[in-house]
């Protein structure tokens, strides 16, 4: 009867630890599995984002309407800027303070969609105003005004800024 | 050994420059909606980089003429770029996929190999080597200059993850001169020589890399790095100056410095320069006490005071490290239970944390958040790392999936405000549409007959039809005179002539100017044509936003109603997979602390050990101190008794009986200072020396055996019943208030005053 009763505490206390060892398996096997769902629930969400997108574009800014300023930094641009201010037809229709590793993003080469927004064919003021730091650690303060040609198609308005000009591509 | 082998093996995959983000900006960028995807993927925000690539792509392809679009003079990098955006975002299957596609697509050999290098890379990282080295075996033929390094480098790593150190070295050694790869390269071809045997080879590649020179991140880390596993190999071939001076090139401050400055400390220790060994772990104990290696270094450095027989620092150390253990043992309680009570996962969530890059250390720094103190430490598993970073990224796509539900609602309500603005509107404007639309297009007509009419004037001259309208009406009275005339027999000759001379005239006019008329009606049909070009633009100008207006409104519903369903369906697999990522990370998170704990508790216990054993000593050594005195004390007595004798023997009969029993008490007093006072502390010293010898012998392998612990909670009980360790601690914190800890020294190094619990607890 002992020697039963010690056999069977030998028996659960080894089911114990085979399922203590089994649990640890089940989770790591937890973590790669869980890990490819996630890969694939991503992968859903952003088919929703890229509908979204399209959606958005087609509802808001409708291409015969549609007018979009890039703001990009000209080659070797290694000043500081602070902020940037855009008006269209002299209504200030954008903003934006830069952050750290915005500038970063725009010194590799990235081109920020400064506004979005929705002007009638025909011909627009925009004006393009900068504010920052030259290296020597003096401010820089500049504006300029261009005429942009609003045709049937999207305007693109690509806006380059550097320490000492700024140039508009109407693309 | 197995620590060392455990490290080294973990170093060969951690030792990798070449693994961040590849995709750069084009020289010429033409398409600035690939400029905007560049940068969000320069700021590391995955998922908008992702989504805007992919929108540009679907439309790229949904054209009828691609060609025609911007995006076709970088299609080939867009394509690579998503591939990289993946990987960045962890989603390495889609990323596969892509790459494939790439591969399997007629493209150039270059952009070709390109791929398989990508695709080799993404099998490396998810711990495929097998099928990554299959992927580089298939490269032929041209590379990219850009790839020139990194794929044999590639190539490298993927042959010691296989086993193939051999062939590893033959082209690591060729990568030495390879300035991107300054340092990784010298670190595993080190490390590939000694899992062939090659040591000392081996260790001269670790110590190159050691020595490497440069400020960046990644040179200094793998600088770091390559000196501490040199280090911890000297150590364990007891080459304890070299090991020193490899540990000493580590950074103070770095992810290595606390091993390093530990590892130091036991090079030092391990010499017997125990005063060499205080710098460093001196330094050590005053850093972040969550940290494995101060954990330990608080119990070293007491060590090494105790070897050099300051007993009291050691004493008072030790009692510092029982503190601090016993803080942090309720810390990790606190943590474990507030984890259990699902507040980490929350906490890992807080929004405001995100925009500090140093988030990890700021959470511990939070007061009320005792589940995140330990989150620095659980983040050095990578287990741990890659759920933590799902389960971060879950929360960001919930949170976007919330406010994209927001955007349909305004979606909804813009198109319901549009079609109540449109509806009642457009019929009327229809109805004189289409009048308009009727005589434009009658108009039209008669441009175009007029055209047609002056076009075929150019060949086959017709002056009648460029007539004026007066001439027309003279002409046509001229007809009817005629008629009239030709019906009468009786008609005057002259009249004739006349109305014959008038047509002549008229007819004249009209063909001599028939060319200049000619020239005014091209003339005029152009302006005409001006002005229908104008008319056209207003026309078309209108129905498209005739169109607009019907668009603007129309065929929304589906899309919205669909996009409803899958932020839904989307919502609820994200919710699920958070709860069961969330689940995953406490119970990784528990599991850990729980070990922490336990290793403290084992610290703890070896504090408490450590702590009597240095009291044990500074009692003895005082003891020994106190029969010292005693032993001069009496010699000094025996020389006085001494010289009273002589001084009584010089004056004989002069000192009475009294003076005599006085002279002799000294004697006497030898004798009672001799019998309890003397004897019991020597006595003591004795028992204590045989009694710390084992202690002695456990204290110098570092550690405290197994069996060696029940002696000492044994004795304690004996003593009085065992202290919980709050109840420890209290004590400690009541010494310390009370003014008798820590304790100042005497230059002998025992203690001024011993708490008499700990008396006791020295005595038992």
């Amino acid at each position: 009867m002992k020697k039963m009763l010690t056999i069977m505490v030998s028996m659960v206390l080894l089911c114990l630890c085979s399922a203590v060892v089994f649990g640890q398996d089940i989770t790591r096997e937890q973590l790669k599995g869980l890990d490819e769902q996630i890969q694939e629930i991503k992968g859903d969400v952003l088919g929703i984002a890229t509908e979204l997108n399209q959606l958005e574009e087609r509802l808001l800014y409708p291409s015969n309407s549609e007018i979009a300023v890039f703001m990009a930094l000209a080659e070797g641009g290694k000043f500081r800027l602070d902020s940037v201010e855009i008006q269209v037809d002299g209504k200030p229709v954008a903003y934006h303070l830069y952050t750290f590793k915005e500038l970063e993003a725009l010194q590799k080469g990235g081109v920020q969609r400064v506004y979005t927004g929705n002007v009638k064919t025909g011909t627009h003021d925009i004006q393009v105003s900068f504010k920052g730091k030259t290296n020597g650690g003096s401010d820089i303060e500049r504006s300029e005004n261009f005429k942009v040609q609003k045709k049937v198609r999207p305007a693109f308005v690509e806006i380059r800024l550097a320490q000492d000009e700024i140039t508009l591509n109407d693309r | 050994m197995y620590r060392l082998f455990v490290i080294l093996c973990s170093f060969i995959f951690l030792a990798s420059p070449a693994m961040a983000v590849s995709t750069t900006a084009p020289e010429e960028l033409k398409d600035l909606y690939l400029g905007e995807t560049l940068f969000y993927a320069f700021q590391e925000e995955w998922f908008e980089a992702i989504a805007r690539l992919d929108t540009e792509l679907v439309q790229h392809y949904g054209l009828d003429q691609p060609q025609l679009d911007s995006l076709f003079h970088h299609i080939g990098l867009a394509e690579f770029a998503v591939g990289d955006f993946e990987l960045a975002y962890r989603m390495h299957q889609r990323a596969g996929r892509a790459i494939k596609a790439v591969i399997n697509g007629n493209v150039e050999e270059e952009v070709r190999n390109e791929a398989i290098y990508r695709l080799a890379r993404i099998y490396f990282q998810k711990d495929q080597p097998v099928n990554a080295q299959h992927a580089l075996d298939r490269i032929q033929g041209r590379i990219p200059e850009s790839l020139e390094d990194d794929l044999p480098f590639l190539r490298s790593q993927v042959y010691m993850v296989n086993g193939r150190f051999d062939e590893a070295i033959n082209v690591l050694k060729e990568l030495q001169s390879a300035k991107s790869l300054k340092g990784f390269s010298s670190y595993n071809l080190g490390i590939a020589l000694l899992r062939v045997g090659k040591v000392t080879e081996g260790r001269s590649y670790l110590d190159q890399a050691g020595r490497v020179t440069g400020d960046t991140n990644l040179t200094s880390a793998i600088r770091d790095k390559a000196n501490l596993v040199l280090g911890d190999r000297f150590l364990g071939v007891e080459d304890f100056d070299g090991a020193k001076e490899v540990f000493d090139r580590v950074r103070l401050e770095g992810p290595f410095s606390n091993r390093a400055l530990l590892g130091s400390g036991w090079a030092d220790v391990s010499a017997e320069r125990y005063e060499r060994a205080l710098v460093p772990w001196t330094i050590l104990v005053e850093r972040e006490v969550t940290n494995l290696a101060v954990q330990e270094g608080m119990l070293a450095l007491p060590y090494a005071y105790g070897k050099l027989g300051v007993y009291s620092k050691a004493a008072v150390l030790y009692g510092r490290a029982l503190d601090a253990f016993g803080t942090e043992i309720d810390k990790l309680g606190a943590s474990i239970k507030s984890i259990r009570e699902g507040r980490f996962v929350a906490a890992l969530a807080r929004e405001e944390l995100k925009q500090d890059a140093n988030w990890v250390v700021k959470l511990r720094e939070l007061p009320e958040t005792p589940e995140t103190y330990y989150l620095l430490e659980l983040m050095a598993s990578h287990d741990f790392q890659e759920s933590l970073k799902n389960y971060l990224d879950l929360e960001q796509l919930r949170k976007k999936l919330g406010n994209w539900k927001g955007d349909l609602n305004a979606f909804e309500e813009l198109v319901a405000l549009r079609r109540t603005y449109y509806e009642p509107l457009l019929p009327r404007i229809d109805h004189q549409f289409r009048q308009l639309d009727s005589q434009m297009k009658l108009r039209l007509e008669q441009r175009d007959r007029i055209e047609k009419r002056l076009h075929a004037m150019l060949t086959v001259p017709r002056p009648d039809y460029l007539a004026t309208a007066p001439e027309r009406v003279h002409l046509e009275r001229i007809s009817r005179l005629e008629a009239k005339l030709a019906s009468r027999s009786d008609v005057p000759a002259d009249l004739t002539s006349r109305i014959k001379r008038l047509r002549g005239v008229i007819e004249w006019q009209i063909r001599t100017d028939y060319d200049r008329r000619l020239t005014e009606a091209f003339k005029h049909l152009y302006e005409l044509n001006q002005y229908i070009e104008k008319l056209q633009q207003q026309y078309h100008s209108f129905v498209r936003v005739r169109q607009a207006a019907t668009q603007s409104y129309e065929g929304y519903d589906d899309p919205i109603r669909r996009q409803r369903i899958h932020i839904a369906e989307a919502e609820r697999e994200v919710g699920i997979l958070m709860a069961r990522q969330g689940h995953l990370l406490e119970v990784m998170a528990v599991t850990e602390l729980t070990e922490r704990r336990e290793r403290l508790e084992e610290f703890l216990v070896k504090a408490r050990f450590a702590i009597a054993d240095s009291y044990d000593r500074a009692t003895r050594a005082q003891a020994e101190d106190e029969v010292k005195q005693q032993q001069e004390e009496l010699k000094q007595q025996e020389e006085t008794k001494k010289q009273d004798q002589t001084l009584n023997e010089i004056k004989p009969q002069v000192v009475g009986q009294d003076q005599q029993q006085e002279l002799k008490q000294p004697e006497a007093g030898k004798e009672q200072s001799q019998s309890p006072g003397a004897a019991q502390p020597q006595m003591r010293g004795e028992e204590l020396l045989q009694e710390l010898k084992p202690r002695e012998k456990i204290k110098e392998q570092g550690q405290v055996p197994e069996e060696a612990q029940p002696q000492v909670e044994s004795g304690n009980t004996s003593a009085e019943p065992e202290k919980s360790r709050q109840e420890v601690n209290k004590e400690d914190r009541a010494r310390e208030s009370s003014g008798q800890a820590p304790m100042e020294q005497k230059p002998n190094g025992i203690p001024e005053q011993l708490p008499a619990a700990e008396k006791e607890e020295v005595k038992s």
